[in-house]
């Protein structure tokens, strides 16, 4: 897992660099590492707070469980502008398809977080309305688990989800298995 | 939903030049999942549809197949703000079913517990209302506050948010002195920071241009509506399940119930600041007169016997099966019992067929039934208006859909 | 005499063949009618100077399946005399239809949307009478017994693990 080691003169934590060959005014890496450093920290959410989970998500931006200092400052919620679907709350059948629609208009690269155990599998909820995980229509990165979830996971899966953004090579949204993966959902 | 096939289509006359606009089920502004097809001529509202169900998880359904006990965790869910009133509510349903005599003591630990819950829940509401108008300062500071209140919560029942607190008949174990600790700091701090947000939006010329004669109702509509809670009573009627049917030993309290003129937003943000300066006066008065007591009934369908009998008393053994096992013995009845929840009058008609499960349970959902209203509050406002309406109203999409 | 008991000399002035049985379960006063006038009923006890109904709590339906019938629970409240009243009326199951109550209170209108919804009870004279909180292609009614509460589609939940 990623950590924050670098400390500069005025006592702010800066990220960690990336290996590479240095010298006098220049810095070589390779670009998957730089672009993910980038990314990782700099994740903008769509938060699809349906039910309980999404006040826990409210506490979490919230001063005390501060989600902003993971770089998610900016919730955007219009799916173009977004990287990261977070899925909090019980998704019905009435819902599941609009759930699809604004996973298909997000851009990639994109991920998704579910949160709660609602969106996981369906939680308590094992009733004729309630879609039973939302894995069954759209490829998820993390699950959180919980009924709902304390800040602290939520912040724990967000870490994850990093991990994922930092470690991900460039070429993969266009690989044939991811492709397929997404065939077996049905989208395009 | 077609939306050239919508109902709504039938009574307007056949001008195309209004637009249609998806106030859809996810929208930063709407606090839930429902949608709103509004029908409009630029920036005024002409008529509105609402449709719901996004999140109708079959609350009456799932409670025809769990015991009683097992019932708590999806009251829990209905109006998760709150979440302890409905518990609570949902065991004095059990008790009158019953017929148990709950002590002194225990009534007066639930009323502490639900007027916490209550002050959360109109938190909730009236920073959201700041935060619709443009004011997001309070959110922040509201937010704070309730963290205080969720470790209240952890240290009575181990959970934040959807609290399944108490048991039927009382609570599992006393309140320990870290949580009087921590009720204590709640009522010196929380005073000072309600004033501070009082003092952002109370007096504040911009939010009481946007708030004052927008979205109001009159008591007569609102009456007939069925609205009940904060709504109404900003409306002009002093209707409050606290002091019409007292449950819990609130006769015992002296408190006033604040009651608005126009029904407008700034009514029912007034309604709400004011409910929770009389929550705080209870709390203070329910810990100055707590009696000592036992803190819980004795009732031996429901609450499990302390474990020193378990393993000592055949009687308390088999007792202790049946209770997680569901299997205990209620009588027959049909009952109903309400409180006073964050947004009105939540209601629980239970039937009870003498099995393990209930036969039919119904909740009566304050936000089901006054959200009906909402097409008709809106009629001719600006988008906007409409926003806010939305959000003064407190609409809950958990106790909406159940 | 009692507030209650004055209600049901109230109400038999009028309609007395409408009532089937009287009796007050846990203090509340419940009644069972005759389906054909109860909307002429409700409105009697809205109007009536001494009753003034006019609170509609909720409305409900209630599947009976050993009587082969789905009854309809209303209660009213007087909020001036802190009265409640619940009156029931008992429809058969294959046919379940009633007249609507949106007539007299517009908070029924949703409630009536629920029932219809949950139970197949068709409420005469409704304006919008579809389904409110279930996907609208639905064609059973969930709450009534016979149907499971579980998704009959789900593989991944096997009944003998859950205890079913």
């Amino acid at each position: 897992m990623e950590t924050v080691t670098n400390h500069s003169a005025s006592g702010i934590a800066m990220a960690e660099r990336p290996d590479g060959l240095e010298g006098a005014g220049f810095f070589a890496t390779s670009l998957e590492k730089v672009v993910g450093l980038a990314r990782k920290n700099s994740i903008w959410p769509l938060p699809f707070a349906t039910s309980c989970c999404g006040i826990e998500f409210m506490a979490t931006m919230g001063a005390h469980y501060d989600l902003a200092r993971f770089g998610s400052e900016r919730l955007s919620f219009s799916p173009r502008q977004a990287d990261l679907l977070m899925v909090m709350g019980t998704i019905a059948k009435k819902m599941g398809p609009v759930l699809r629609q604004v996973y298909e208009q997000m851009a990639e690269p994109r991920w998704v977080i579910s949160v709660g155990a609602c969106a996981c599998s369906g939680g308590i909820f094992d009733t004729y309305s309630v879609l039973q995980g939302i894995d069954r229509i759209i490829p998820v990165d993390v699950y959180v688990p919980g009924c709902p979830p304390r800040p602290e996971q939520i912040i724990d899966g967000i870490m994850k989800i990093q991990h994922l953004v930092e470690t991900e090579s460039l070429r993969r949204r266009d690989s044939n298995e991811y492709k397929e993966m997404l065939n077996k959902y049905g989208i395009e | 939903m077609n939306l050239n096939e919508s109902p709504i289509d039938q009574i307007l006359p056949e001008e195309k030049q209004y637009s249609t606009l998806n106030l859809g089920p996810t929208h930063p502004a709407t606090h839930g999942i429902f949608q709103n097809v509004l029908k409009m001529d630029g920036e005024i509202i002409i008529s509105a549809e609402p449709t719901i169900g996004y999140i109708h998880r079959a609350f009456e359904k799932l409670a025809e197949r769990r015991p009683y006990n097992q019932i708590t965790p999806i009251t829990d869910r209905l109006n998760y703000c709150s979440a302890p009133i409905n518990n609570i509510g949902w065991h004095m349903t059990v008790e009158k079913l019953l017929g148990v005599e709950i002590p002194k003591r225990v009534q007066y630990l639930r009323v502490i517990i639900m007027e916490l819950a209550r002050i959360t829940d109109h938190l909730i509401c009236n920073a959201v209302i700041g935060v619709d108008t443009g004011a997001l300062t309070g959110f922040v500071y509201m937010f704070q506050q309730r963290e205080l209140v969720y470790e209240i919560y952890e240290e009575i029942c181990g959970a934040r948010l959807t609290t399944n607190i108490g048991r039927i008949g009382g609570f599992e174990r006393d309140f320990s002195p870290k949580a009087w600790d921590k009720i204590h700091k709640f009522l010196t701090e929380f005073p000072v920071i309600l004033k501070e947000f009082e003092n952002l939006l109370e007096r504040n010329r911009i939010f009481m241009d946007r708030t004052i004669k927008v979205g109001g109702i009159t008591a007569e509509r609102a009456l007939n509506y069925s609205f009940s809670g904060p709504n109404l009573r900003a409306a002009g009627v002093d209707y409050d399940v606290r002091v019409a049917k007292p449950y819990s030993s609130y006769e015992d309290f002296d408190f006033i119930i604040p009651v608005g003129t126009n029904g407008d937003v700034y009514d029912r943000f007034m309604v709400r600041q004011e409910e929770m300066w009389q929550s705080l006066s209870i709390i203070k008065q329910a810990i100055k007169k707590l009696p000592d007591g036992p803190y819980h009934a004795d009732v031996p369908e429901f609450y499990l016997p302390p474990k020193e009998e378990v393993y000592n008393n055949m009687e308390a053994l088999i007792y202790q099966f049946k209770i997680v096992m569901g299997e205990t013995d209620v009588p027959k009845g049909e009952v109903y019992h309400c409180v006073e929840g964050g947004n009105g009058e939540l209601g629980f008609y239970l039937i009870s067929d003498g099995g393990r499960t209930p036969f039919r349970l119904h909740f009566r959902r304050p936000c089901f039934i006054y959200y009906q209203a909402y097409p008709e509050m809106i009629k001719g406002s600006m988008l906007s208006d409409a926003i806010l309406t939305m959000s003064s109203m407190n609409v809950i999409a958990g106790e909406l859909d159940a | 005499m009692s507030s209650s008991e004055r209600t049901i000399e109230i109400l038999k002035e009028q309609f007395e063949d409408e009532i089937l049985q009287v009796e007050a379960l846990y203090d509340f006063l419940t009644i069972s009618l005759k389906p054909e006038k109860i909307v002429t009923i409700i409105q009697y006890l809205y109007d009536h100077p001494e009753t003034k109904f006019q609170y509609l709590t909720t409305l409900a339906g209630i599947h009976y399946p050993d009587q082969n019938q789905i009854a309809v629970m209303y209660q009213l409240h007087n909020l001036l005399s802190n009265e409640r009243i619940r009156l029931k009326v008992f429809l058969p199951e294959e046919n379940p239809r009633v007249q609507t109550l949106t007539t007299v209170f517009a908070g029924a209108n949703w409630l009536e949307r629920e029932t219809y919804d949950f139970f197949g009870v068709i409420f005469e004279g409704h304006p919008d009478l579809r389904r409110v909180l279930n996907v609208e292609e639905m064609i059973i009614f969930p709450l009534r017994k016979e149907y499971p509460l579980e998704d009959q589609t789900r593989e991944d939940k096997k009944d003998s693990m859950f205890g079913r």
